[in-house]
């Protein structure tokens, strides 16, 4: 036998669908490491939508009127539905919900790091709709096309009903800059802190991306972190402007040759440290999350007792 | 008649990517049965790359006729909608 040919047995057809653009399904073979990147990926994803429910939860009590208290509520239930989504896409992988939520409660899974900054303002509710939503949307438009079957299709689901939440950021943006000075105020205030973390939720630059050459070779990834962030800029700035507000970074300018902005330097120093625990509120997030998932136990229980009296009485029955 | 066969339905992918699609129903004796049959009453002509059945007495499904007070209060709620939201002039990639 040829020594220099290491194939594992159905890592060929594995990777010539892949190579076809054909998507791969739970049930096929695939390497144990596409496996778990997909899961790292997917589960972070999902904690990512249920985190995020809680900088927004926090202004539903307060929401300026009803109506926009309706709006918000449905956003905030649109993330839950999204978490759902994500979830069960990773349970193809064979892993359980349990190990799942374990694994944020531990530390060894992740979210999106932005979730980590406080909502102090209502008009930050308005930035984090236009700004957080849209830099996912962009993000998530690349991952319709993922190769992982159930992922791809969870993508579309999620598309489909995002577009509400940022143009509803967006309203409440133009609402504010529409109103009195103390509201324009808040507004740009709200952009001037939510900007560069938008930016960072792309990730690092393409060449200091720990998962990003492999993740892109198994076409997880479709497109790199720096393609997504400049659409993402492109499209932000030209949305501000429309409504009079300054995205505040001096280096900002239109290039023309490239056809896209030119913008600054991203403070990379603190992404790592909001990304390593210490921003904000990871403590806060983190806590939370416990807390609820704690305290909703007894609910678990209760429907486990109820459907196992169920059954019983069915067999009884029968 | 205790060992009648057992009614299953069938699902269909038509293409790697896509979702399993209903595509009708069969009888058979068990899963594997309903497989074979599946294959060879619904797949004759490369219809699909994926099949599943599942037995029809495991299928719960809410009425057509309840959707008033199933449904409700959900279709009362036009803020789900991008569509309801107005953009300012120039903007049109939201």
């Amino acid at each position: 036998m040829d020594k220099r040919v290491a194939l594992v047995p159905g890592e060929q057809t594995f990777q010539a669908r892949i190579d076809a653009e054909e998507k791969i399904e739970p049930k096929d073979w695939m390497p144990e490491k596409y496996r778990q990147n997909l899961i790292r990926q997917i589960s972070q994803h999902a904690h990512s939508e249920v985190i995020g429910e809680q900088p927004e939860g926090n202004w539903i009590t307060r929401a300026p009127s009803l109506e926009r208290k309706a709006i918000l509520m449905a956003k905030v239930q649109d993330e839950a539905g999204h978490g759902l989504y994500l979830y069960a896409a990773t349970e193809t992988l064979g892993i359980t919900r349990e190990e799942l939520i374990d694994r944020l409660h531990t530390g060894a899974s992740k979210y999106a790091s932005i979730f980590n900054y406080p909502s102090l303002t209502w008009a930050d509710i308005g930035a984090i709709g236009w700004l957080v939503d849209s830099a996912a949307i962009v993000n998530q438009v690349s991952l319709q096309n993922t190769s992982y079957g159930p992922y791809a299709r969870a993508m579309v689901r999620i598309c489909k009903e995002e577009s509400f939440h940022q143009r509803q950021g967006y309203n409440i943006m133009m609402t504010l800059m529409n109103g009195s000075q103390v509201q324009r105020d808040m507004a740009q205030d709200a952009l001037d802190r939510w900007w560069w973390p938008s930016l960072m939720m792309f990730g690092p630059h393409d060449g200091e991306s720990a998962h990003s050459a492999q993740s892109m070779k198994w076409k997880i990834k479709r497109r790199s972190n720096d393609d997504l962030r400049q659409q993402f800029v492109d499209q932000a700035v030209q949305q501000a402007e429309a409504i009079g507000l300054v995205v505040p970074d001096p280096d900002l300018q239109w290039d023309d040759a490239r056809g896209h902005y030119d913008f600054g330097a991203i403070d990379w120093e603190e992404f790592e440290r909001v990304i390593s625990g210490n921003g904000p509120c990871n403590r806060q997030r983190l806590a939370h999350h416990k807390r609820a998932h704690r305290e909703g136990a007894w609910v678990r229980e209760a429907m486990a007792v109820h459907e196992a009296k169920q059954r019983l009485s069915n067999e009884d029955v029968a | 008649m205790a060992d009648q066969m057992q009614l299953y339905e069938v699902f269909i992918r038509s293409r790697r990517g896509l979702d399993h699609k209903h595509v009708g129903s069969l009888h058979a004796d068990d899963a594997i049965q309903a497989l074979e049959y599946a294959r060879d009453v619904y797949t004759r002509r490369g219809e699909g790359v994926s099949i599943w059945v599942v037995a029809s007495r495991d299928i719960t499904a809410s009425q057509e006729s309840d959707c008033e007070s199933f449904y409700d209060p959900l279709d009362d709620k036009p803020y789900r909608h991008a569509a309801m939201y107005a953009l300012p002039e120039g903007v049109d990639s939201l």
